[in-house]
């Protein structure tokens, strides 16, 4: 394998892992703060991909999609905190489970009835069509940079609002002892809304994202979801950091074994055995990763001590 | 004694009566119809039930039932039609590992069973059944038909990839029966995988000549697209599964110009095939896919053996349907003596009528093509 190839599938890790990080960073931050288990955050990425679709269908602007996506999948996310979530933080993570699963099963079927069973359609704009040269000769797709970008930034803000902000501090504070904060005055239900909205718009908008490459269709949340909630282990339950950290870890590991374990195992098998044996390992060289890690961190990279 | 030997020949009596008494025939449909994957089962139901419609017969009853894509649901399901519904025959199955799980079982008991899609290799070969007819294809067909064409287009360093499941590794050796050019590199992706872009770097730095591709459904449309933005542009070939009509608007213009192959398409010159495209629009507002060709042969089969043989009859019906006296949307089809179709496969372009994407034929890639596993099968 030559070092441009490398290259070029480390940036295709890199811009996997951002993207894990949209949807990582919601569940760990519902997760961290709220202590519940969110399995229908797939669904909410789900809901990003199609309101995208739809409006870029019907109005042409991809930016605007964007913002639909956003916008719906936060709408989505207050009504079903409000709903059902906020009925399930006392009872234990099994309730949850089994809760959150209905809403996968009602929300598919549900976009299913609206969408119909067919794949939608949802482009690239054509400014962020085509490749671009990079430094030493590689050829990189436009938008897949433009993902690198937006997750980073995104992350970046995340950062700066946990940190610096007062809903920051609050989002902290109800991490550590929610029962205190509430007692200090703040609106706990409130902040919990608000966090789950968030978790919910990045969910919607890194579905949207991926949606333009990929294909935008109902059932397209869950094996981003199994790969999300390997993240959030890896990283540390309720860490944005560790989210970050985790996601890139994830996507460059997966991208990588992909692409190299096959040429590897083929150095010394014959092509068919290596390339199954490296077809299966890849794989699995992601939860190898993550046994990996909490055998010497239990609690994942950044998490609590 | 007496009274023993009475009661038997009452109940013997009355169980021939109710025989005579159930007229018409009850066919049992388990299809994809929720999920991911129920656009397969939507198109295949909706031909079925379209040819059932245009042949003014009232005595067929249809049982649709949705198997989510599941084996285990299909299992209970093909039970409780055998056994509760007492079908007469079943179809409906679009992947092959529920037609795997279902059909074997099924037969046994005696069933028929007509298949509009799944045509996994053991039912062809070892596990053929006298009671198993295969309308659509045997599962390698369309691959080795994809390995025929890139030999006639003077591809000779093509990279292939699929699946890493059995209907991948059928269609790569599919493939690879056919084509005789050299492989510049062959991978096996996983089930249900979403990112191509490792790949597709893999087939910018192998210095092939094209690419063949099998990746069904949701898979097909993200490598597509991706394909398309990635700036390689080898000719692309693959079966017709990631180029139907129902998923092509969703992959858009990125698919323009890719070769694919099929047994039909929607302009295969004949009257039926014309009559079939026109009625599918105007009952359902869509063009048809492969699909729902497949499902409206396979009810224009049995409808054929119906006429001339009672169903009861299981050996008159059976060779009522080895005749495959129907008319085709295809035009001629004929079976093998392993139950699976003798019939051409074509190559398909894809291009834009309108704001429509849909196929056109270029070429023949196989006439009269039937199937590897013939001599596997002992009957």
């Amino acid at each position: 394998m030559s070092l441009l190839l490398f290259i070029e599938q480390t940036l295709n890790g890199l811009q996997f892992g951002v993207m894990l990080f949209l949807m990582a960073a919601g569940l760990t931050l519902v997760f961290g703060v709220m202590g519940l288990i969110n399995l229908a955050h797939g669904s909410l990425y789900m809901i990003g991909a199609f309101a995208a679709a739809a409006v870029a269908g019907a109005t042409g602007s991809f930016l605007l999609a964007l913002v639909a996506s956003f916008v719906c999948a936060a709408f989505a996310g207050v009504l079903i905190e409000f709903f059902v979530i906020r009925r399930l933080y006392d009872r234990d993570h099994l309730d949850q489970v089994l809760a959150t699963f209905a809403l996968i099963l009602i929300l598919s079927e549900a976009t299913r009835w609206v969408f119909g069973s067919f794949p939608l359609f949802l482009d690239k704009p054509d400014w962020l069509s085509g490749t671009v040269m990079l430094p030493f000769g590689i050829e990189y797709s436009l938008y897949r940079l433009a993902i690198i970008v937006v997750g980073l930034v995104v992350a970046a803000g995340l950062f700066w609002m946990i940190s610096k902000t007062r809903i920051g501090i609050r989002i902290r504070a109800g991490e550590n002892d929610r029962e205190m904060i509430g007692a200090l005055g703040v609106n706990i239900s409130l902040l919990y809304t608000f966090v789950f909205a968030l978790g919910a718009a990045l969910a919607g908008l890194a579905g949207a994202l991926v949606g333009a490459i990929q294909s935008v269709q109902v059932g397209m949340g869950e094996p981003v979801l199994i790969l999300a909630f390997v993240v959030i282990v890896i990283g540390g339950i309720g860490s944005i950091k560790g989210a970050l950290i985790g996601a890139i870890l994830v996507g460059l590991t997966d991208t990588l074994g992909r692409s190299l374990l096959p040429s590897f195992f083929g150095l010394f098998l014959e092509p068919s055995s290596a390339m199954s044996l490296g077809a299966s390992l890849s794989s699995m060289s992601i939860y190898l990763l993550m046994i990996g890690v909490l055998l010497f961190r239990p609690k994942g990279l950044f998490g609590g001590v | 004694m007496k009274l023993k030997s009475l009661i038997i020949a009452a109940s013997i009596a009355a169980s021939t009566a109710t025989i005579a008494h159930t007229e018409g025939v009850k066919v049992g449909m388990i299809t994809t119809l929720s999920g991911g994957g129920a656009g397969l089962g939507i198109d295949v139901r909706d031909g079925f039930m379209l040819a059932i419609a245009q042949s003014g017969r009232d005595d067929i009853e249809v049982v649709i039932e949705d198997d989510q894509r599941k084996p285990d649901i299909a299992v209970q399901l093909a039970d409780r039609l055998i056994q509760s519904e007492k079908v007469d025959v079943m179809t409906g199955i679009i992947w092959s590992n529920l037609a795997m799980a279902v059909v074997p079982g099924a037969v046994a008991q005696g069933q028929f069973y007509l298949s509009p899609n799944a045509g996994p290799s053991p039912l062809a070969g070892a596990a053929c059944h006298e009671n198993y007819f295969n309308v659509a294809w045997q599962n390698d067909n369309l691959h080795e038909a994809a390995g025929a064409y890139s030999n006639d287009a003077g591809h000779s360093n093509t990279f292939i990839l699929a699946p890493n499941y059995p209907a991948g590794t059928d269609a790569l050796t599919g493939f690879k029966r056919m084509y005789e050019g050299e492989l510049a590199g062959e991978i096996y992706t996983r089930l249900g995988q979403t990112d191509y872009a490792a790949e597709i770097a893999q087939i910018r730095a192998s210095g092939a000549d094209s690419v063949f591709f099998f990746l069904p459904g949701g898979m097909g449309i993200s490598f597509l697209k991706q394909y398309a933005d990635s700036g390689v542009d080898l000719p692309v070939v693959g079966p017709a599964f990631s180029f139907d009509q129902g998923i092509l608007q969703a992959v858009g213009a990125a698919a323009l110009g890719v070769r694919n192959t099929s047994q039909w398409s929607k302009d295969i010159d004949n009257e039926t095939n014309a009559a079939f495209v026109e009625s599918f629009q105007a009952e359902y507002g869509r063009l048809p896919s492969l699909y729902a060709s497949q499902g409206f042969d396979t009810a224009n089969l049995l409808i054929s053996a119906l006429e001339v043989a009672d169903v009861d009859d299981a050996d008159a019906f059976r060779a009522a349907l080895e005749a495959a006296n129907f008319d085709s949307t295809r035009g001629d089809f004929a079976f093998a003596s392993n139950h699976h179709p003798i019939q051409d496969i074509y190559v398909r372009e894809v291009i834009q009528e309108g704001d429509v994407f849909t196929n056109k034929i270029i070429g023949t890639a196989l006439s009269d093509h039937s199937n590897a596993y013939v001599d596997q099968c002992s009957m």
